[in-house]
């Protein structure tokens, strides 16, 4: 190996900017030296794009209990959930949103002053009896508020960033994980990280989707290097799509609009909703929504010339409150379907938005490693967070505003407890050649001067995601994917890379990209082909029921140094830390 | 609209160009209302897949793409192409920022300035178990002002950000005079004096360029005169 690498060493490396990584960086930097790595600045994470709220029972509105808040999550991701992660987050919620109120989050106020609530999909009181109140919010830009304050807390503590650095690949040693490879895109050099906890936190893969609402960025590139150390990932068949994509262009119309009154009409102008989901109507999840939206287009009831999206109607809630309470819709709506929402509907059809699986681990975020005779046992020096981390506390189905509030909360933890581990442990010397795989791949696609490009594969990738496993599914639809997955494979190969500089080389990360992001689909292809059933987010034409029997398992895809997957099952941990397990029974709402 | 577009654009490879020059690609209007960011990734993609530049959320809230576009500072991402009304459309890098490649920037010292006015909620007093109060009439204070996405546009389009390299500019501005209007901060003593340095909110001459610039329409001169108030009021 004859690249010239540069060595660093941190107590803690936290590998991702986003709402999850700062959370978890801000915390470790108060006891232990910490790096923070991402591709981007930390302020451009797509955490910046959640809108509508952060989920918590502070009861500030209407009279709330986390063990309400447990049993919607548990619900809400039909049945699939860890349950002690999902006592964990919901019982430390309140405390999490003070903690970051406490450190200037400007959430949006009631009269009295206290942090304002409204309500969202899925989150009801008393155990499904109404919709509750539960979202803490800064006006419709919650995500790009907490990220600002966050960036802002971890400087000040001292965290030190690495800014557009690439990780090409997770170093391991002795069983334990100690380090990443990264690529200074700026000039082109290698920079080994060594440290005695790494935290992943670095975010989904929904770019594997043609219409999807996730950033140029996010291409499943940790999954992809997780696996190739031999983690695994886990449920990796469950995509979220989100009810309320811009119609044409795939970004976000917040669940806060619906939360603050905003209906679904079909081309009949019917709520169509009222027939899906009688108690809660247009707040009922996500995957409820989306299929429901999903079944009023195939059953010749959509909207517009080819019949192919839904209305979102919020214009009588009133212009004022639309301006105060949801401003950055109105100025999504204008830019990108050149609506204005205060007279006339947004168009929206179903999105691919999230990633309900990923990395598993505990409630304490120490990555597990999902197999053999204890597959509970955690991985020494490794923990993971956020949308790439399965807790899991998202299981089939996220309920809207669970995806902030796992970020603080399991960010944070995986802050404290990498922060502990590397207080009481030593540095794993780092291996041989530690890097050359990373090295190798970087120099491949560097050197590249076969004929097929980033858009031509990239093309054929998202249109046959979109197509075949989006949100209906069949077994023939899922092989020709696979086949057709298969085939790019193969032309990946035959690459073409043309710029042959190290400064700022988009081409070069583009192709490293489209290499995850073939990976991923490829594993989240076969996971879906192999679950035989409907449960949340993952519905099959072909076998529309939920089969608890065989199916209340996560599934665990793991990569072999052969090139090809192995998909496994492990055991939903059903039992809670202290109160008594929420029993699976059909999602009704 | 007619279907295609000129758009000659600023390359420059430091490892292979003796001097930056300007290509211009004939791109195709593949809709109606096509957004710059997708004429950037047909050039990137289809006619010169050398050409870089940085991107992130496409919908106008990550602040990746802030770029001069015929002659003004905006997002790449919510910009239409038919607005800017012409068929020739000249992009460059944020100018007095200095060029790394292509339409990338070094960043670098935009960030490390805004860090330099303690941007962050300063406590002296006791904080309670439960949230601090704020009334809805407080917290409007911060409308206009939290929203900043650190694109660089505004401290990119002003004469002084150019002529001095240790002014601080006007988006530190904003972000400072974000946490001196917080109800919940107590750190004015020390922010303040920060502020009113040489490089601080008196070399500022009030010329408009970055609330003309702000792709978020917030008024970073507004910040600018509050803390000046705010350092009279203090200080004189």
């Amino acid at each position: 190996m004859s690249a010239k690498i540069e060595y660093h060493k941190f107590d803690v490396i936290v590998l991702g900017a986003g709402g999850a990584g700062l959370n978890a960086a801000q915390v470790a930097s108060q006891y232990v030296s910490t790096a923070v790595i991402s591709e981007v600045y930390p302020t451009r994470s797509h955490t910046i794009s959640a809108q509508g709220g952060i989920s918590a029972s502070l009861g500030n509105m209407e009279e709330d209990h986390w063990l309400w808040h447990m049993y919607d999550t548990i619900k809400g991701s039909d049945y699939l959930a860890d349950q002690d992660s999902c006592e964990y987050m919901t019982k430390l919620a309140p405390q999490r949103i003070i903690e970051l109120e406490h450190i200037g989050l400007p959430f949006s106020r009631t009269e009295e002053g206290k942090i304002a609530q409204r309500p969202f999909g899925g989150h009801t009181s008393n155990f499904g009896k109404k919709a509750v109140k539960r979202a803490c919010y800064a006006a419709d830009r919650t995500g790009h508020a907490m990220l600002q304050t966050l960036y802002e807390k971890s400087v000040e503590q001292g965290t030190q960033f690495f800014s557009e650095f690439y990780a090409l690949e997770l170093i391991t040693n002795d069983g334990a994980v100690n380090g990443v490879i990264c690529w200074d895109m700026k000039d082109g050099g290698y920079h080994v990280f060594h440290a005695k906890s790494v935290v992943f936190a670095s975010g989904g893969m929904c770019r594997i989707y043609q219409t999807n609402s996730n950033a140029h960025i996010n291409t499943g590139d940790g999954l992809a290097l997780a696996m190739r150390a031999g983690f695994s990932w886990s449920d990796a068949e469950f995509t979220q799509f989100h009810p309320t994509g811009l119609y044409g262009a795939g970004n976000l119309i917040t669940e806060g609009v619906r939360g603050e009154g905003g209906i679904l009409l079909n081309a009949n102008g019917e709520r169509f909703m009222e027939k899906y989901a009688p108690t809660i109507k247009d707040l009922a999840p996500r995957d409820i929504v989306s299929r429901s939206m999903a079944k009023e287009i195939l059953e010749g009831r959509g909207v517009g010339p080819n019949k192919d999206h839904i209305l979102l109607k919020i214009d009588h809630i009133g212009a004022d409150v639309i301006m105060e309470k949801l401003p950055g819709i109105h100025e999504l709506a204008l830019v990108f379907a050149g609506v204005d929402c205060t007279k006339e509907p947004i168009p929206v059809v179903p999105t691919a938005h999230y990633q309900n699986g990923g990395i598993p681990t505990n409630y304490k975020t120490q990555v597990v490693k999902a197999r053999g005779s204890d597959p509970e046992d955690t991985v020494p020096g490794f923990f993971a967070a956020g949308e790439i981390a399965s807790a899991s506390v998202h299981g089939a189905n996220r309920l809207g505003t669970n995806s902030l509030l796992d970020l603080v909360v399991f960010g944070r933890t995986a802050g404290e407890e990498a922060a502990k581990w590397a207080k009481e442990n030593q540095y794993v010397a780092l291996p041989e050649n530690a890097g050359k795989f990373g090295i190798d791949t970087m120099e491949k696609y560097a050197n590249a001067n076969g004929k097929h490009t980033f858009n031509e594969i990239y093309q054929d990738l998202v249109e046959t995601m979109q197509t075949n496993v989006s949100v209906f599914r069949t077994e023939e639809g899922m092989t020709n994917a696979l086949d057709k997955i298969l085939e790019l494979k193969e032309k990946m190969k035959d690459y073409k890379v043309d710029d042959k500089s190290t400064v700022f080389n988009l081409e070069l990360i583009e192709a490293l990209e489209l290499n995850n992001m073939l990976m991923v689909a490829e594993a989240h292809t076969r996971a879906a082909l192999q679950r035989e059933e409907s449960r949340g987010g993952h519905y099959r034409d072909d076998y529309p029921d939920r089969d608890d029997d065989k199916y209340l398992k996560h599934t665990e895809v793991f990569y072999n140094e052969d090139g090809t997957f192995s998909v496994e099952y492990r055991d939903v941990r059903l039992k809670p830390l202290t109160v008594e397990m929420f029993k699976p029974k059909p999602r009704v709402y | 609209m007619s279907k295609y577009v000129n758009i000659e654009v600023f390359r420059y490879d430091p490892e292979k160009d003796k001097e930056p020059y300007y290509e211009t690609y004939n791109v195709e209007i593949r809709k109606e209302g096509m957004l710059m960011l997708e004429a950037l990734n047909q050039i990137k993609w289809e006619h010169d897949t050398t050409f870089s530049f940085r991107r992130s959320c496409r919908e106008g809230v990550c602040g990746s793409d802030g770029l001069n576009i015929n002659g003004v500072n905006m997002l790449s991402c919510i910009t239409k192409i038919e607005e800017l009304g012409t068929d020739h459309i000249t992009v460059q890098p944020l100018p007095g920022m200095k060029v790394i490649r292509d339409l990338v920037t070094d960043v670098e010292d935009f960030f490390n300035k805004f860090i330099t006015v303690k941007p962050y909620l300063i406590r002296r007093s006791a904080i309670p178990d439960k949230e601090m109060y704020q009334s809805p009439e407080d917290r409007r204070k911060l409308d206009g002002l939290y929203e900043c996405i650190a694109c660089g546009c505004c401290s990119s389009s002003c004469p002084s950000y150019w002529a001095d390299k240790d002014y601080l500019g006007p988006n530190a501005f904003l972000r400072a005079y974000r946490y001196l209007v917080d109800s919940r901060d107590e750190g004015s003593d020390v922010r303040l004096p920060i502020l009113n340095d040489k490089h601080g909110v008196w070399r500022c001459h009030t010329i408009y360029n970055c609330v003309e610039a702000c792709p978020k329409e917030l008024n970073p001169t507004k910040s600018i005169v509050g803390i000046r108030k705010m350092l009279m009021e203090r200080q004189y």
